[in-house]
């Protein structure tokens, strides 16, 4: 790690030129938004592998992880992002199935608007849930996955991952795997790899493309040596067995047999092609256990890493944002001083 | 007997053709006389102030869930206030109307409580359920104008076939949503790039041209009257014209988002904007207006769907669909002419002598001995659409703050008037 990594960035400045005061998704964001949450978020990557003691300017701010779909990897990230930056961190899980759906979801961001929280994670099944919860509450949200819409963190952690590697991200060839129609992180990181200018593939079967997905940026394949040939930078997506047997695909053999990654299709890429995945990973469906833990081209492990420094540098900004709304606004502000 | 001379207006009659200055003469709840020269001695007079004075409007569908959470007495006052004399509803109710008793609570109920003339449509199947056709030929003599299942299509292919076939006996007219469940399940917008923009499942459009194409086969080979309530795609409209060049006894619907709107209404998931069939693309919706120009597209319905705050606060997927539309389908249908893309006559035909005709109503006309069903308006008058001033009880609405022309001055319902511009006429 070189010590220019060990120099906080000016927090603040970004968050005073941060486009919103939520973080709902990377449309919205620009190229210099983006670069300088990546350039905040290896400071805190750079922090956290020394084992440092990170700044605390979220001391005396309250996060409220709340979670109406089952996380524990996207949680635990946020949970221990905000504690490393001194936050109080509370969890809440909502199932969705027992309550009538969404009547709580008002309901419950009214609730936890009057315990006024400074900092709103939220995962929920449904596009758009995250959103119009952000019109009911007080505080900063963000969001950590909605429905088949975006999830933010996840694209701009990808981007931190493949930035570290490859010095850049403008001009890579990136090739995104597998099910594309149900995927939130695709459409993230569609629209974070479009903005910084890198190449975008999709390769999927016909019954895992949404409609229109050629009109967003990407050049569509449908055979899978095709679209990874000569690509950076190989993106596989988790894909639920129960959409496998019959709906989408017509058996877990098949699918393995045409869009799981192993060494043969891999051999199309790049030999320096990085290969991501935002697991949980299904070995042997969507991806080779070979391929998943070859030590010289996986990043799976570090893109978990790097999820925490990026959710660490979105919290702060947001945090740092809302200070200086309440400040001109002249409303109290619950937070700690912030950082100079 | 009492009698009125409505005089010094424009009147239109689309049955007729009829376009001309001149007066009208009501004498008790019918229409007695009208032209250039009508004169009466002893009549009222109303100076109409050389605006349009044609027949009020009937509307084909509307939702109003009485019996239910809905109130034909609340509907029947937007209805006024939208020009509509004659307001047809639909089965989808707290039971659903699928039987003899509740067709006639409803013929009961709208005359001790409605201030405009009310029409049900019965339940095409039991419950609305899709397995077993109702009674229809006792449903059309309590008093049924159509069978439909509203706001479900009826999606068994055997089971229309049944249908088209049974109600070829009593020449009844069978109304369908058009809308393949099985292509649409868990659609909630157009299928494209916008529904995959936002992370929405999509409704294609073959969804409404397959089965559209099934019915019309069917249809065909019974003989039977098919209705398809709403169309909405550029694809179905060259289906039906195709039907009608073979002389099908085939017509069709289109409720004024579909001309007036496009899906880039619903922007960041806007729930307003959310309706069924789900708005469709730019290109589609110029095609729905060019359809209705050239009469391809038979009648404007208001599709009449009041949504309460909470059923539209929700995730957009979860979120109610519906417009509350009978206020606004008149300034809405009037945008097509102000535009220059369809003539005033047919723009009025539409949402008065043909859907009379399709349900088989003597209203929707300027003649002697019809009833006296009447719409005076404003034809020009610019206006902004102000949703908190519906008289609708919910206002889910698309269209706050849209600029329009055409404003209802007043309506009349068998000879009384039950609306004016300046308030509603409450003495009954």
């Amino acid at each position: 790690m070189t010590q220019a990594h060990l120099t906080a960035p000016d927090a603040g400045q970004l968050a005073a030129a941060f486009p919103a005061r939520h973080l709902l998704g990377i449309a919205g964001l620009g190229a210099e938004h983006i670069e300088a949450l990546l350039d905040l978020s290896e400071y805190y990557a750079a922090l956290n592998q020394a084992r440092a003691e990170p700044p605390k300017p979220l001391a005396g701010r309250t996060l409220i992880n709340l979670f109406f779909e089952n996380s524990t990897r996207t949680r635990t990230s946020f949970e221990l992002a905000g504690k490393r930056l001194g936050a109080s961190v509370i969890n809440m899980s909502v199932a969705t199935s027992s309550v009538k759906k969404g009547e709580s979801l008002i309901d419950t961001a009214m609730t936890l608007n009057a315990m006024h929280p400074d900092l709103l994670v939220m995962r929920h099944p449904e596009s758009g849930a995250v959103a119009l919860l952000s019109q009911k509450v007080d505080g900063a949200v963000l969001n950590a996955g909605d429905g088949q819409h975006e999830h933010p963190t996840q694209a701009l952690l990808d981007a931190l991952t493949i930035r570290r590697h490859k010095g850049r991200i403008t001009r890579l060839t990136v090739a995104i795997c597998g099910d594309i129609l149900h995927s939130r992180v695709e459409r993230s990181n569609i629209s974070l790899l479009n903005i910084m200018g890198a190449r975008v593939r999709v390769v999927a079967p016909p019954t895992l493309l949404p409609a229109g997905v050629d009109r967003l940026g990407v050049e569509v394949f449908h055979d899978m040596r095709a679209g990874l040939a000569d690509c950076d930078i190989v993106m596989m997506l988790r894909l639920q067995s129960e959409r496998m047997a019959g709906a989408f695909s017509p058996s877990t053999r098949e699918y393995f047999h045409f869009y799981g990654l192993d060494h043969d299709k891999l051999s199309a890429a790049r030999d320096d092609a990085l290969i991501m995945h935002p697991g949980p990973m299904n070995r042997g469906v969507e991806i080779d256990t070979e391929v998943a833990d070859d030590v010289n081209r996986s990043v799976i492990r570090e893109q978990v890493e790097m999820g925490v420094a990026v959710r660490m540098a979105c919290l702060d900004v947001l945090a740092r944002r809302l200070s200086q709304e309440r400040a001109a606004a002249g409303t109290p502000n619950s937070g700690g001083k912030p950082e100079p | 007997m009492s009698a009125t001379l409505y005089h010094n207006a424009r009147l239109i009659d689309p049955a007729s053709g009829r376009d001309e200055p001149g007066g009208l003469l009501v004498e008790d709840d019918r229409i007695a006389d009208l032209g250039p020269n009508v004169t009466a001695d002893s009549a009222a007079m109303v100076d109409c102030g050389g605006h349009v004075l044609c027949p009020g409007l009937v509307d084909m569908m509307a939702f109003v869930s009485e019996p239910g959470e809905g109130s034909l007495t609340t509907a029947s006052r937007a209805a006024a206030s939208g020009g509509v004399t004659t307001l047809t509803v639909m089965p989808n109710t707290t039971p659903p109307l699928d039987n003899i008793a509740l067709v006639e609570f409803i013929a009961r109920r709208a005359r001790d409580t409605a201030i405009v003339n009310i029409h049900p449509m019965a339940a095409a199947t039991k419950g609305l359920a899709g397995a077993e056709m109702s009674e229809i030929g006792l449903l059309l003599k309590a008093g049924a104008v159509a069978f439909t299942d509203g706001r479900k299509a009826v999606a068994s292919a055997r089971l229309m076939d049944r249908l088209l076939t049974y109600a070829t006996a009593f020449d009844a007219l069978v109304v369908q949503h058009v809308e393949d469940p099985e292509l649409a399940r868990g659609g909630c917008i157009n299928q494209g790039e916008l529904a995959t923009r936002l992370g929405l499942p999509g409704i294609p459009v073959e969804a409404e041209t397959v089965l559209l194409e099934r019915d019309l086969r069917l249809a065909a080979r019974a003989g039977a009257r098919y209705h398809a309530a709403q169309l909405t795609c550029a694809q179905s409209l060259g289906v039906i014209r195709h039907a009608k060049a073979a002389r099908a006894r085939v017509s069709c619907g289109v409720a004024p988002q579909h001309f007036a709107l496009n899906e880039n209404a619903i922007g960041e998931y806007r729930t307003f904007a959310k309706t069924s069939p789900p708005l469709r693309c730019e290109e589609d919706r110029q095609a729905v207006a060019e359809a209705l120009a050239d009469g391809t597209i038979d009648v404007i319905v208001s599709a009449h769907d009041p949504q309460s705050e909470e059923n539209k606060r929700q995730p957009f997927a979860q979120a109610a669909d519906g417009v509350a539309g009978l206020e606004t389908m008149l300034p809405l249908a009037l945008e097509l002419y102000h535009a220059g893309q369809a003539p005033l006559m047919r723009v009025l035909e539409a949402m008065t002598a043909r859907p009379a005709d399709l349900i088989g109503l003597p209203a929707g006309r300027l003649a002697a001995g019809a009833p006296a069903d009447l719409l005076v308006f404003d034809l020009d008058t610019p206006w902004r659409i102000d949703t908190s001033r519906l008289h609708s009880k919910a206002k889910n609405s698309p269209y706050d703050g849209r600029p329009v022309q055409g404003r209802v001055l007043r309506t009349i319902v068998g000879g009384e008037t039950v609306f004016t511009a300046n308030g509603f006429q409450d003495a009954p």
